[in-house]
């Protein structure tokens, strides 16, 4: 068979890992936006005892290897009693990966907030809430938008990993084709090409985006 | 007898071991003007943040309008709506137009319904001939119009004092006259209360009542406003002013 036609046998596959891939990285993003956000606002408004946790959890999570993490939900936790299935696992673990990196993206925003502008909100009186609302929050999300959109690309591109635990996302779909047909040029320029759809667009909107925010509300 | 609206009684102040503030004293008459002079690194800028709660201080007292205050943060952020202050950076919000950046305060701290406190932030911008600039983003104003904004700002909350803090020090030159001329109006017209610190000795001279001089955290001297510029009463005052160019 041709290069051409063993490519165009193995789209219908690399079509249901392309999708698995999307799915799966919106997923972990979302959760991760959200879970950084909350350890964040936890850390900025110093809450007592669950601030100490978020702390522990971001310095264990961007201190482990992603691969170690899903191989501890997969493989470790069905001893203590929890099964979990694959693609749970793998969106688990990209969350538990993401949250702490997503965390420290918004810590990065609000910490850019000049000092002398959050004076000037206690100078006018505003309480420790309203500043946050009003000053230190629309400016840091602003400032932490360029690590949030590094944070989405390198995410997406850690899916990858999900092949460890045999998610039928992309590379795992390039590997088992290979596994079976030893056709590896082929599916590997398939897999490129799919890994390069996703985050070559995303990566120009995300960049876009960018200078948007910062001509929106920055040159004070 | 004037109102006497803040008294500042032994205070000290201390950045870990080194001593910026020793045993300041002094009080201020209601519609007093006060202007603070002194070399760079005298403690000006940070014996008027100690005014409103921005710096801690470790000893002394500040009482204002005859309560003395207790300073913890919550009192702190209720005094600070009346003791307005303006800083050298301006410091305007960036993310919002000038128009709420000025009801910011009188609308979220002090809960004036925002027609009410439109209309007065209208008023105030009328009188820094800057009313037509109400709904543009910080960014698109020069700095003399950003420190009149920063001033207009800090009186929306009708303060009973003001701290001015070397508020034309960033300033084109050209710029610097304007922003002046607005406090001294507000010296003249309304009878408000100001502390002032300022490297600009035309303008002290012009609008002060009184002069503290201070030097390595210590005021070497109070003297009335006129006297202080012709007939200081320290070497180290006489010193200084010669050294100025004015």
């Amino acid at each position: 068979m041709s290069s051409w036609q063993i490519i165009q046998q193995s789209l219908p596959l690399f079509e249901k890992g392309f999708v698995l891939t999307l799915w799966l990285s919106f997923l972990g993003i979302i959760g991760s936006i959200i879970v950084g956000l909350i350890c964040s606002l936890l850390k900025y408004f110093r809450v007592p005892v669950l601030s100490q946790i978020a702390a522990v959890y971001v310095e264990i999570s961007r201190n482990t290897p992603l691969l170690v993490q899903l191989f501890f939900l997969y493989y470790a936790f069905p001893v203590f009693g929890f099964k979990l299935n694959a693609e749970l696992c793998g969106i688990i673990g990209l969350i538990f990966l993401g949250g702490s990196y997503m965390a420290e993206g918004f810590n990065g925003g609000f910490d850019g907030v000049a000092k002398t502008q959050v004076e000037t909100g206690k100078a006018i009186g505003l309480s420790r809430i309203q500043l946050a609302r009003y000053v230190v929050f629309p400016q840091g999300f602003t400032l932490s938008v360029p690590a949030l959109a590094a944070n989405i690309i390198f995410l997406i591109k850690e899916t990858s990993i999900f092949t460890v635990i045999a998610i039928p996302e992309l590379t795992n779909t390039a590997l088992d084709l290979i596994g079976m047909y030893y056709r590896s040029n082929e599916y590997l320029l398939v897999l490129v090409i799919g890994y390069a759809i996703i985050l070559i667009p995303l990566s120009i909107i995300l960049t876009l985006l960018e200078k948007r925010v910062r001509y929106g509300a920055f040159g004070n | 007898m004037a109102k006497q609206v803040i008294k500042v009684e032994h205070l000290e102040k201390y950045y870990q071991k080194d001593h910026i503030l020793h045993d300041i004293n002094f009080s201020i008459d209601q519609g007093e003007v006060v202007a603070l002079l002194g070399p760079s690194g005298s403690g000006k800028s940070t014996l008027i943040r100690c005014l409103n709660g921005l710096e801690p201080y470790q000893n002394g007292t500040v009482t204002f309008n005859g309560d003395q205050v207790v300073p913890t943060e919550k009192n702190w952020q209720k005094l600070r709506q009346k003791i307005g202050m303006v800083f050298q950076s301006y410091d305007l919000f960036p993310n919002l137009t000038v128009l709420d950046n000025i009801l910011l305060g009188p609308v979220k701290v002090q809960k004036q319904s925002r027609e009410t406190a439109k209309a007065a932030a209208e008023k105030l911008l009328d009188q820094v001939g800057l009313r037509e600039y109400e709904n543009v983003y910080p960014r698109q104003l020069s700095g003399g119009q950003k420190q009149r904004i920063a001033i207009v700002r800090a009186l929306a909350l009708n303060p009973e004092l003001m701290l001015f803090d070397e508020v034309t020090a960033s300033l084109d030159p050209e710029m610097v006259r304007g922003v002046l001329n607005i406090i001294s109006k507000l010296a003249q017209d309304s009878d408000m209360t100001m502390i002032v610190v300022t490297h600009e000795m035309n303008f002290a001279q012009q609008i002060a009542d009184r002069v503290l001089f201070l030097e390595d955290g210590k005021i070497l001297e109070q003297t009335k406003g006129d006297q202080f510029f012709k007939q200081p009463q320290t070497d180290r005052a006489k010193e200084f002013l010669e050294s100025m160019d004015f």
